[in-house]
């Protein structure tokens, strides 16, 4: 990129710094991020270290190990509860929630409410709450990232072509841009994802590939605005190419609004895929995330941590992302500066 | 009204029918060319449920059975012809028969539109209700604390999601666990019957249908409020404002009178953008609830592949869409006369 967009990009940066409540949001996504990438050193069934009849192992690092093929669980821990192990092993060191996402606590009881055992609480076939959250950070976050992703690549593209050839391209996009509008979109993914066999990458597809109308629409009117500039045509005097031009010229200069609606496209995205689980369609039975620990909680109605905490995680996660678009969209607002 | 404007709803009008049947069609191709089959699902609701111990004569039987119910139904056909089949009944106002029970798809859209409609009404009503007056509170002293704090609540109430809000309700007040105040859904109670009278039977419903009025109105106190604001604090500033208070009206006429009534029409365009939302929107919230309204019907008939029903609620969701974003675009050109239609008459 040229000087004066990463000059640009500075500044907007610090803008944003300036916004206390878009600051907050940063820190509250950079600690979701944190959480997702961590997720199996915080919350696993298998100790960090296990001393067992004189020998040393490493069970979680030896679980990554057979994870990627590389290497065979030791014998004397093939096929054991580490619980159970634990309690005849000389020293055991346990990640701060030593439960899996996935598997019951079979020790421990169905619906249990919080204890300093499950700090969450169990759900309704004894699996803990508080492990289920953490791993359920990165199936949302993973959703979001990558639906945005698939919005953002479908909807610069087409926008960016409606906008910089206008014409009969622009009149054929802007007709399909009105369709895609016209779309009952959720009711749409409820009945695409009920009928294909449930899966991740699914919704990931349906959620990216009905919600890039906005940011075609954005990105469109900023070529519009740009291609008409003075530096667009003394580029194109100079011998560029379109597609250079479009991507080394047009493209730096119109991305700015975008990037608000992307972050705005992550909430929705989470909020959207929370929604499909708690209908309890679309994501595959045996992945926890929080939309599926909250529909349980529907039909248990004693079961109020079921309710609270997954629910209070999605709101924070999409508060957050909020938060950092409304702060974006001010700090680019060249009339709202120094305020 | 002028010529123009007439020109231009004229044009949006007549896109309507283009638009409707691109998006259905898609819509009907898409369910179609998903695996499984409603014809599956039929028959283990009936025929073929408990098959244990099947000949290989009972299951060419099966097989033949499927085959006929396929002819039958239409689903032997290619798909653009079931299309136009589809699209020339529902010219007539039919919509087909459920494969669940064989009953009209129209009267089951007929019994429960009004469901759906209704809530949102009520819910717009209580919304419109609220969300005024705190636009207006918001507007008349901007930055000042009962600001600063509504703005922030209601963002916070825009970020959340209301099926929490709704599993919350149901897990603490209708529940029986904790505080039993509310039914945990459904439109009526279960000893309800037609010899009550009204008010006792309007009392019942209005009990059921208290939460969910709660929820569906909570989400919309953002947009709302935070239009009428800025649209407010923007009147503030116009030299109408200045001449009203230059020659003497008094501040509350001021606010009511010149700067809130010019800020509410376009406050249509808002009751305008409800429509795209509202069958995605009551799928949740009636199945939360337990109404049996249309997102409730979208759903089972989504789970049963009930074809015909799903395209009757997915045309209705389509329709709402699309007469919601023409009432917005049409309500904007009357009101903003700075939008032009064809370059002609803009402005007065």
């Amino acid at each position: 990129m040229s000087d004066s967009s990463e000059s640009a990009g500075r500044r907007v940066w610090r803008e944003l710094l300036r916004r206390r409540r878009a600051v907050f949001g940063l820190w509250v996504i950079g600690a979701l991020a944190a959480l997702a990438l961590t997720a199996d050193l915080i919350a696993s069934d298998k100790p960090y270290y296990l001393k067992l009849d004189g020998e040393s192992y490493f069970p979680l690092a030896i679980d990554y190990g057979v994870w990627l093929g590389a290497r065979q669980w030791p014998p004397a821990l093939v096929n054991q509860r580490f619980a159970a192990l634990a309690e005849r092993a000389e020293a055991v060191y346990w990640p701060p929630i030593p439960y899996s996402p996935t598997v019951p606590d079979i020790t421990g009881d169905v619906f249990e409410p919080p204890s300093r055992a499950h700090w969450l609480g169990t759900d309704g076939i004894g699996r803990d709450v508080a492990a289920g959250m953490v791993h359920a950070v990165r199936v949302s976050l993973t959703i979001g990232f990558i639906v945005v992703a698939i919005q953002a690549s479908i909807g610069i593209a087409l926008g960016g072509l409606a906008g910089y050839y206008g014409g009969v391209v622009d009149l054929a996009l802007s007709r399909l841009l009105e369709l895609m509008l016209g779309i009952p979109t959720f009711f749409l993914i409820l009945v695409v994802a009920a009928t294909f066999p449930p899966s991740i990458y699914l919704i990931m597809a349906i959620l990216g590939l009905t919600g890039w109308v906005g940011i075609a629409r954005l990105i469109r009117g900023e070529f519009l605005k740009v291609r008409a500039m003075d530096y667009v045509a003394a580029a194109r005097s100079l011998g560029a190419s379109d597609v250079r031009i479009m991507l080394r010229h047009v493209l730096p200069n119109a991305i700015a609004p975008v990037l608000v609606s992307m972050s705005f496209g992550v909430a929705s995205a989470v909020l959207a895929e929370s929604a499909l689980s708690f209908l309890g369609i679309g994501i595959p039975a045996q992945i926890v995330t929080w939309g599926s620990i909250l529909s349980v909680a529907q039909s248990n109605t004693t079961a109020w941590w079921l309710a609270v905490f997954p629910g209070a995680a999605i709101f924070i996660t999409v508060t957050a992302y909020n938060l950092l678009g409304d702060g974006l969209r001010d700090a680019l607002d060249p009339r709202d500066q120094g305020t | 009204m002028n010529g123009a404007m007439l020109a231009y709803a004229a044009r949006r009008v007549a896109l309507f029918v283009p638009t409707f049947v691109a998006i259905t069609f898609m819509g009907f191709a898409l369910m179609h060319l998903a695996p499984g089959d409603p014809v599956e699902m039929y028959l283990s609701g009936g025929l073929a449920s408990g098959q244990a111990g099947i000949s290989t004569q009972k299951l060419a039987d099966a097989q033949r059975a499927k085959e006929q119910l396929r002819h039958d139904l239409g689903l032997d056909r290619p798909i653009p012809v079931q299309y136009l089949d589809w699209l020339s009944h529902l010219a007539r106002g039919d919509l087909g028969r459920s494969l669940k029970d064989r009953l009209p798809v129209w009267d089951k859209i007929r019994e429960r539109l009004p469901v759906t409609i209704g809530i949102e009404v009520l819910a717009l009503v209580i919304t419109y209700l609220i969300a005024i007056p705190l636009g207006i509170y918001s507007a008349v002293r901007p930055g000042s604390r009962f600001d600063q704090i509504s703005t922030g609540v209601i963002f916070a109430l825009y970020s959340l999601p209301s099926f929490w809000v709704s599993v919350l309700l149901i897990v603490f007040f209708a529940g029986g666990d904790y505080f039993n105040w509310f039914p945990p859904g459904g439109l009526r109670s279960i000893g309800s019957s037609s010899d009550w009278s009204l008010m006792r039977r309007a009392g019942d419903l209005l009990h059921h249908l208290a939460l969910p009025l709660f929820v569906v109105s909570l989400g919309s106190y953002t947009e709302l409020s935070r239009y009428l604001r800025s649209s407010m604090l923007e009147n503030a500033r116009q030299d109408f404002i200045r001449t009203a208070r230059a020659k003497g009206v008094p501040e509350r006429a001021v606010i009511l009178k010149h700067m809130l009534r010019n800020s509410l029409i376009p406050m249509v365009v808002i009751l305008a953008g409800i429509l795209p939302g509202l069958v995605s929107g009551a799928v949740i919230l009636e199945r939360i609830f337990s109404i049996p309204g249309l997102g409730q019907l979208g759903y089972e008939a989504t789970l049963a592949r009930d074809y015909p029903a799903v395209m009757a609620v997915f045309a209705a969701g389509t329709a709402l869409t699309l007469i919601g974003i023409l009432l917005a675009d049409l309500a904007l050109a009357l009101v903003d006369p700075r939008i032009s239609f064809s370059g002609g008459s803009a402005g007065e």
